[in-house]
């Protein structure tokens, strides 16, 4: 069974989701999300790029003979993209850590002191 | 020698980068000895970019191929024997190299004036980390030919200048800031990897070269386009996608403000890189000039209006860069916009708002690093709680005045002689550009008064820490000197350095493909 376009329309929404907590949520942790709902919406989309139906690893050493691959570009991508991903998680979380800290909340409207 | 010119692109990335990593363990040696490896780098550093951009000004501007690993060429021929064209490489032309000078500039004055600034305070050692680490991402933006590693050093620009603005974490403004920015440029980042993903699965490929002799310009490329657009222009801190940029500029450290901006100009000449060498002429470029005309007059406007209206000296500065990101768009835009003609005044647009980009660098760069002296001096940066600066800091005042003319374009600073370029073509393309664009230098000039009368005239104030040290004199004098030279003799510079960096953008798309292609 193909599952056609499906990978793309779930990859669209994803990112869909992701700009519009990110646009709409006043928690800070709530943004963090939304930005890393985008990422992986963004990183599904990069993998399928790649997929080809009923494709083998794209590992040429022992292959069996006239095998569709999936292209290893895409998958390269991804990993890099995902270990970018989690640097900039980890450090948007650490600055929601210290706005934590100094304000006391993690209400938007509360952390406003930059305005102007 | 020429080994070194050889590699020098890559040894721009590498040398900071390696320095990056190894200046946590040298600070465990003590201060003496990270600031000497920190000046080090920083000078090994410069002077790479130097050769580098004496070779390629040296051969007019004509781009240069460098592919990691590459002996035997652009080719990689597996023990099969079989030939992959698919390689790591760096393309430099003349635009390149000019980015790389500007980068270059900013990075020295600013690890040297550091070195007076952090032995006052705390948190010097993470400071020169990050700071390399950003060097190195931005000479990576700036010489890759490659559209997903320039997305990599994108990230890395992102993640080590977010650092820089909220390492101090126990000052609670700088923690505010450094998540908006974070937040903002991961989404830039994400656009623009979006957009890679587009063009792959489009054409198979990620070197710019190929992607532009096979691109199309079909629905999904000007949707990649947008794409890119928009996140280059937030990550440049382009109006309305500005609001970053007051809160980066004025909360991080004030000589890595100076850095920032450097930064932000790097993202822009990716989107440079993007409209001319990418998509060129196979999309309408026309509308895509207006557009971008439309993005710098609202840029110009806005950030010298906001400007107007700041009481706090580092977010003064902030909106002022802001509005001068506008300009260089204007000279670009105006030259997108009438590409396909090609008359004169288009070429004459794109060497302004190419110039315009080192000498904001330095002018903005000189106000920025004086600012943290005046803020050093007066431990406010309040403009109505100073006064009196100029009768105990002579030397600051008259340079923060070289600095402040410098940015209004008022001769003979460096900053007329790009502006001018700017008016008399955009004047050419509408009289409506060059009137705002004037009228908007003008006001700066307001707003510079403005601060000057605030913080430098009035009655001598009591308690004032008056001397400057001489670690922070000098950079500041360097990037005044710089000021004053371009000014001075701006012929010999637009010859020299600008032309070829506007030649590689305006008529080099050819020779760029051509090089990685071979043929053409």
């Amino acid at each position: 069974m193909s599952i056609g376009n499906l990978p793309f329309v779930v990859a669209a929404l994803l990112v869909a989701f992701g700009i519009y907590t990110f646009l709409f949520k006043r928690n800070l942790i709530k943004l963090v999300i939304g930005v890393s709902l985008v990422e992986t919406g963004v990183n599904l989309f990069l993998v399928t790029l790649g997929y080809r139906t009923a494709g083998v690893a794209p590992i040429y050493t022992f292959a069996p003979e006239a095998q569709r691959m999936v292209l290893p570009t895409p998958q390269a991508l991804t990993l890099t993209s995902i270990v970018i991903g989690l640097a900039t998680t980890a450090l948007l979380l650490s600055f929601a850590v210290f706005i934590h800290r100094h304000y006391g909340s993690l209400d938007v409207r509360k952390v406003k002191e930059l305005q102007g | 020698m020429t080994a070194l010119t050889n590699h020098a692109p890559v040894l721009l990335i590498a040398i900071p980068l390696l320095g990056a990593f190894a200046v946590p363990l040298i600070g465990k040696l003590g201060r003496g000895a990270r600031d000497s490896f920190v000046g080090l780098i920083a000078l090994i550093t410069a002077a790479v970019a130097g050769l580098l951009a004496a070779s390629v000004f040296g051969r007019a501007g004509a781009p240069g191929l460098y592919v990691l690993g590459g002996h035997q060429g652009f080719a990689f021929p597996l023990p099969s024997g079989m030939s992959v064209p698919i390689r790591i490489i760096l393309e430099v032309d003349g635009m390149s190299a000019f980015m790389a000078l500007i980068t270059a500039l900013v990075t020295l004055t600013a690890s040297f004036f550091s070195f007076s600034y952090w032995k006052e305070r705390s948190g010097g050692t993470m400071f020169y980390a990050l700071l390399m680490l950003l060097t190195a991402g931005i000479f990576g933006m700036e010489l890759t030919g490659d559209m997903f590693n320039f997305f990599v050093f994108l990230e890395i620009t992102s993640i080590a200048a977010c650092g820089l603005i909220g390492f101090r974490v126990w000052l609670r403004n700088s923690q505010e800031a450094g998540f908006k920015v974070m937040a903002l440029y991961t989404l830039s980042g994400l656009f623009v990897l979006l957009a890679v993903g587009l063009l792959y699965g489009q054409y198979g490929g990620l070197n710019i070269a190929y992607l532009a002799s096979a691109l199309t310009g079909s629905t999904i490329d000007i949707v990649a386009l947008g794409l890119l657009l928009t996140g280059l222009a937030l990550k440049a801190g382009a109006v309305p996608l500005h609001m970053w940029a007051p809160d980066a500029y004025g909360e991080a450290p004030a000589p890595m403000s100076a850095v920032l901006v450097a930064n932000s100009q790097a993202s822009l000449y990716g989107l440079f890189r993007i409209l001319f060498t990418l998509f060129g002429v196979t999309i309408s470029v026309a509308a895509l000039g207006w557009i971008l005309i439309a993005l710098a007059l609202l840029t110009i406007f806005v950030g010298v209006t906001m400007a107007l209206i700041q009481n706090d000296i580092k977010r003064l500065i902030a909106y002022s860069a802001v509005s001068q990101i506008g300009y260089m768009l204007l000279g670009v835009g105006v030259g997108l916009a009438v590409s396909v003609a090609k008359p004169d005044f288009g070429f004459v647009a794109m060497q302004g708002g190419i110039f315009h980009m080192l000498n904001d660098a330095a002018c903005i760069g000189l106000l920025f690093l004086a600012s943290g002296v005046i803020i050093r001096a007066t431990g406010t940066r309040d403009l109505n709680k100073m006064g009196g600066l100029a009768h105990s800091m002579k030397w600051t005042s008259v340079l923060f005045i070289i600095g402040a003319f410098a940015l209004a374009g008022v001769p003979p600073f460096n900053g007329f002689a790009s502006k001018f370029l700017i008016y008399e073509a955009a004047f050419k393309l509408s009289p409506f550009l060059a009137v705002v664009a004037v009228l908007s230098s003008i006001l700066l000039l307001a707003v510079f008064v403005k601060v000057f009368q605030a913080a430098f005239l009035g009655a001598k104030p009591e308690g004032l820490q008056s001397e400057v040290p001489m670690g922070m004199m000098v950079p500041m004098v360097a990037l005044a000197l710089v000021v004053i030279v371009f000014g001075l003799f701006p012929g010999f510079f637009v010859d020299k350095i600008v032309t070829p960096a506007a030649n590689a953008l305006w008529y080099g798309r050819d020779a760029y493909m051509s090089l990685v292609l071979g043929g053409g």
